[in-house]
């Protein structure tokens, strides 16, 4: 047993800290740095579908009828699934026409229709108050068990003033307040209240590992030890398989809870908000879809071994099965893990409770009361200049009632079945939403008519089958009508409408309501045509991936005056807010706040602004109250749909046009930029080969002047001197020669005499006739050839060149005396390979791209050469489709390969 | 369909395998009163079969390129 004032402290800190992280979020967003803006927080977020139901019930579920907890959260699984074509498509609707709840995405759909608004909002209140009081209910429970002793009888306090709850819930409100309606954004979204949620779910998550690693691990011996122990008790029996020897429909009530809660996890108002209206970024949705299925496993994990321990612990039909997470901790003494688990469970419910207000108060305020007061005079509301406080008090309002009501009903219900049942009666009430919700996103045939008359009957069915008989479970109406069917009428008993017997009560309600729901939707829309707002509206919807957000068709007509509409945005966003959304819509199209003209586009901005604060019904309203409307008609929407496409069309093939043209233009400029560096390579060339000229063409000008100026010259003296004109002539001719060479090879006009060659052969007549120099320089040569190779198809002489000009290369390099020159040759199939591999002084890696290059000698000090031995080489070799490679270090010598193909 | 891209059709296609795999008769398969590793097959199999599909999705959704 705990200290009231301990859990009570702890349970204040714990929401203070909620406070301190949503209060932080809010700045940095004000500061434009998001917190919420990842993926990672967005399924977290996701996770609020995880509530005090959840975390206390799954045990209780599980300990009653074994694997029937799971399909609560397969079907979240199977939803997510499709999330990324699905709920991005509802992501893309909402943003683009400010859609902020799930009662104005149906009625929007629905030609923006205010009794199908105000029919949503109203089986959503009554779907959900009562869950609002179960997660009370958890928390009360909760407290009360940790600061009673286990085997006291649980007290109940008289009055509502004395009772913590009723603080609690108040407290609650106040949060929600604070952080769902503190200022008015046109998107609805609340970053402070998002990072708290993901908080939440990262707490709830932990506390709940927790406690079964405690259970599993400490209090047994695993999970092998918990199934042994109570298959030993024959606790198992019937837990783990369907029985469908009892239960022959045990197959068709599987399927509809998978099926229920894969409509829910979209479908209730909180994942709504949290999905939908607090989204960021919809790419984030990639990422969530797998996430967030990946929480719900692991916050089950624990669940069957946590159930089967207070079995085996409490005995069967003992205890609380609801409590198993808190009393098993009690009961072992281990208060603290008790406390945790409390905080886990807290979490799970203000989570729960802080979105689900936020997301109703929106619906009540905007297509509840808002309706109602822009109709009714005696508010005067047409004088009032500044809306938006009103606005904001209305939410916070019906914040504050919501609480209450969910409090009202906790004190009222009590323990009765009314609660224990509720999480899943509440699913089977938004689950009547699905078919006007996802009929609309896309069947384009939906009518107001039919979603109404869908709706009407599906909730009218839930009511009358699911409902009214857990009321009267309770006590609070007779049974008789369950029994024996209203006024004794039989066949008009709610548990067995028409005579359907065999199914549980959730599957027959579920089935009766859906399938009359779907029915009548389909039907009623078939019955007339769709009218022309009906039809716009579905074009907008169905469609929302074919058009880019401002390229819509905009379906209106008329006549509107320009100051009307913008005082109408200022009355209801205030003039700071509505100025800039305008200056942003101007910017677009290239105008100012002044120049603004009334046409369709403008109306149907404002309105969509509108819409974001109070609803889209709402806004039509507002909007038509202040513009002279033309009745549109079916053939205007087909007409008006016709011009948009012709538009798109028209501007499609424009954009296609500057396209190629871009295309056209990037080409030309490679080639003219080709054609640029081909010019200065040119150049380059030419002074590379006058300077090459030049320098013999000077020494032997200098030397044939000193002989001619001075007659008395040694002949010794005169003889070294021929003997250095004649060099530097002969050098003068090879450069001339390869010059010209190389001009042939690269402009294609060289003659090639392909015969079949002996690489062998042709290296050893190179070896030959370089020997004497090799000998002169005291250089060795050595050659290492396999006996044979594979004959080539090539031009010998050519390739002679090649021999001819890597040997003396090395043999320049080498140093005198010590040199060392090793010529290898080898083959493979696809061809042979020569390498010239010497002992010089090597190549630095940046010199090594450049050796290739024409006239680029790497600094060898006196050794002179034309600078085109290596490039006349390397395009002889490319010629014959081989390659030339290099590999050097400094220091370690130079090896010159190729590498010529068989053809 | 082809131009509904890759994505899309992977996502329905896993959509639909997952529904069978999780409904009747497929579910029969685990309906036994066997235990593995001390476990009783059916809860097991579930959440292995769970696990699959999340391990699954996350391949498609984080490796198929997306067109649009």
């Amino acid at each position: 047993m705990l200290s009231t004032t301990l859990v009570i402290s702890v349970a204040f800190s714990y929401l203070l800290l909620l406070f301190a992280i949503a209060y932080s979020a809010d700045r940095a967003a004000s500061k434009g740095r998001s917190w919420i803006n990842n993926p990672w927080v967005y399924a977290l977020s996701m996770a609020v579908y995880c509530t005090a139901w959840t975390y206390f019930g799954s045990v209780g579920r599980a300990a009653n009828s074994g694997v029937w907890f799971l399909p609560i959260y397969l079907g979240p699984t199977l939803a997510m699934i499709l999330g990324w074509l699905v709920i991005r498509k509802i992501i893309r609707i909402a943003k683009t026409y400010h859609i902020t709840s799930i009662a104005d995405f149906i009625a929007s759909r629905y030609g923006k229709s205010q009794r199908l608004a105000q029919l949503v909002t109203i089986i959503t209140l009554i779907g959900i108050i009562p869950y609002v009081a179960l997660q009370l209910k958890a928390i009360a429970n909760g407290y009360q068990l940790l600061t009673t002793s286990l085997n006291s009888s649980p007290l109940r306090s008289a009055h509502w003033w004395q009772d913590s709850t009723f603080y609690l819930a108040l407290l609650l409100a106040g949060f929600t307040i604070i952080f769902g309606a503190r200022h008015l954004d046109s998107n609805e979204r609340h970053e402070g209240m998002v990072a708290a949620i993901a908080f939440e779910s990262i707490i709830k998550i932990i506390a709940f590992i927790v406690v079964g690693i405690f259970v599993t691990y400490y209090l047994f011996n695993g999970f092998g030890d918990i199934f042994k122990k109570a298959q030993a008790l024959n606790i198992l029996q019937g837990l783990f398989n369907f029985n469908t020897a009892t239960n022959p429909l045990a197959h068709i009530q599987w399927f509809s809870l998978v099926f229920l809660s894969m409509l829910s996890v979209i479908l209730l108002p909180r994942q709504f908000q949290v999905m939908v209206v607090e989204s960021t970024d919809e790419h984030h949705l990639k990422r969530a879809v797998w996430v967030f299925p990946l929480y719900l496993l692991i916050i089950n994990i624990f669940v069957l071994p946590i159930a089967l321990a207070g079995l085996l612990t409490f005995g069967l039909g003992q205890g609380n099965p609801d409590q198993f997470v808190l009393s098993l901790p009690l009961h072992s003494g281990h208060e603290w893990i008790a406390l945790i688990v409390f905080i886990g469970g807290f979490s799970a419910a203000t989570g729960m409770v802080i979105v689900e207000a936020t997301a109703v108060s929106t619906m009540v305020c905007n297509d509840l009361i808002m309706p109602w007061l822009l109709k009714s005079s005696t508010f005067g509301l047409h004088k009032r200049n500044n809306l938006t406080r009103l606005l904001l008090w209305i939410r916070r309002v019906a914040i504050l009632v919501l609480l209450l009501l969910g409090y009202s009903y906790f004190k009222l219900a009590g323990d009765a079945y009314a609660l224990v049942s509720i999480g899943l009666i509440s699913f089977a009430a938004v689950a009547q939403f699905a078919p006007a919700f996802f009929g609309g996103m896309y069947w384009k045939g939906g009518t107001e008519r039919g979603a109404w008359g869908g709706l009407l009957i599906g909730f009218a069915m839930w009511v009358y089958t699911l409902m009214l008989p857990s009321l009267a479970k309770s006590g609070w109406v007779s049974t008789s009508f369950i029994t024996s069917g209203p006024l004794g009428i039989e066949w008009l008993k709610p548990e067995q409408f028409l005579g359907l017997t065999g199914l549980d009560n959730l599957t027959h309600a579920l089935f009766w309501s859906l399938w009359l729901n779907t029915a009548v939707y389909v039907g009623l829309s078939l019955w007339q045509r769709p009218s022309a707002r009906e039809a716009s509206q579905a074009l907008l919807f169905v469609d929302v991936f074919k058009r880019k957000p401002h390229a819509a068709p905009v379906f209106w007509q008329g006549q509107a005056n320009a100051q009307d509409l913008i005082n109408l945005l200022e009355r209801f966003l205030g003039v700071a807010r509505s100025r800039s959304s305008l200056k942003a819509y101007a910017a677009r199209y290239h105008l100012t706040l002044d120049s603004l003209t009334a046409d369709a586009q403008l109306v149907h901005f404002v309105e969509t602004q509108l819409a974001g604060a109070i609803g889209s019904a709402s806004a039509r309203t507002m909007i038509a109250s202040v513009v002279q409307e033309e009745p549109l008609e079916l053939e205007d929407v087909m007409r008006i749909l016709e011009e948009a496409s012709q538009l798109r069309a028209y501007s499609k093939a424009l954009e296609e046009k500057s396209l190629s043209l871009e295309k056209a233009t990037a080409e030309l400029r490679t080639a003219n930029e080709q054609l640029k560096s081909l010019d200065r390579l040119k150049d380059d060339f030419m002074s590379s080969v006058t300077h090459e000229l030049r320098t013999p063409l000077t020494s032997i000008r200098a030397l044939t002047e000193l002989m001619l100026d001075d007659p008395q010259m040694e002949w010794e003296q005169r003889e070294q001197f021929m003997g250095i004109i004649l060099s530097e002539a002969e050098r003068l001719g090879r450069l001339v020669n390869q010059v010209l060479d190389m001009a042939k090879i690269e402009g294609g006009h060289a003659e090639w005499h392909t015969t079949d060659v002996d690489m062998k052969a042709i290296i050893n007549q190179a070896a030959t006739s370089m020997s004497a120099s090799f000998k002169e320089k005291g250089v060795l040569l050595q050659l290492a050839m396999p006996d044979t190779v594979m004959i080539l198809k090539a031009d010998a002489d050519r390739l002679l060149q090649v021999m001819l000009n890597l040997l003396s290369n090395a043999l320049k390099f080498v140093p005198a005396q010590t040199g060392l020159v090793t010529v290898t040759l080898s083959d493979d199939p696809t061809g042979i390979t020569v390498a010239v591999q010497d002992n010089g002084m090597g190549i630095a890696p940046e010199q090594q791209a450049l050796v290739f290059e024409k006239f680029r000698q790497v600094n060898v000090g006196t050794q002179q050469g034309t600078g085109l031995g290596l490039p006349i080489s390397r395009q002889i070799i490319e010629h014959f489709g081989g390659r030339m490679g290099l590999r050097s270090e400094l220091g370690q010598g130079a090896c010159f390969s190729f590498f010529l193909p068989r053809i | 369909m082809l131009k509904k891209g890759l994505l899309a059709q992977r996502l329905v296609g896993w959509f639909l395998l997952a529904v069978s795999l999780l409904n009747f008769p497929l579910l029969l398969l685990w309906d036994h009163n066997v235990t593995l590793w001390g476990i009783p097959i059916f809860p097991l199999g579930l959440f292995i079969v769970w696990t699959l599909l999340i391990l699954g999705l996350v391949w498609i959704i984080e490796r198929t390129p997306d067109e649009e």
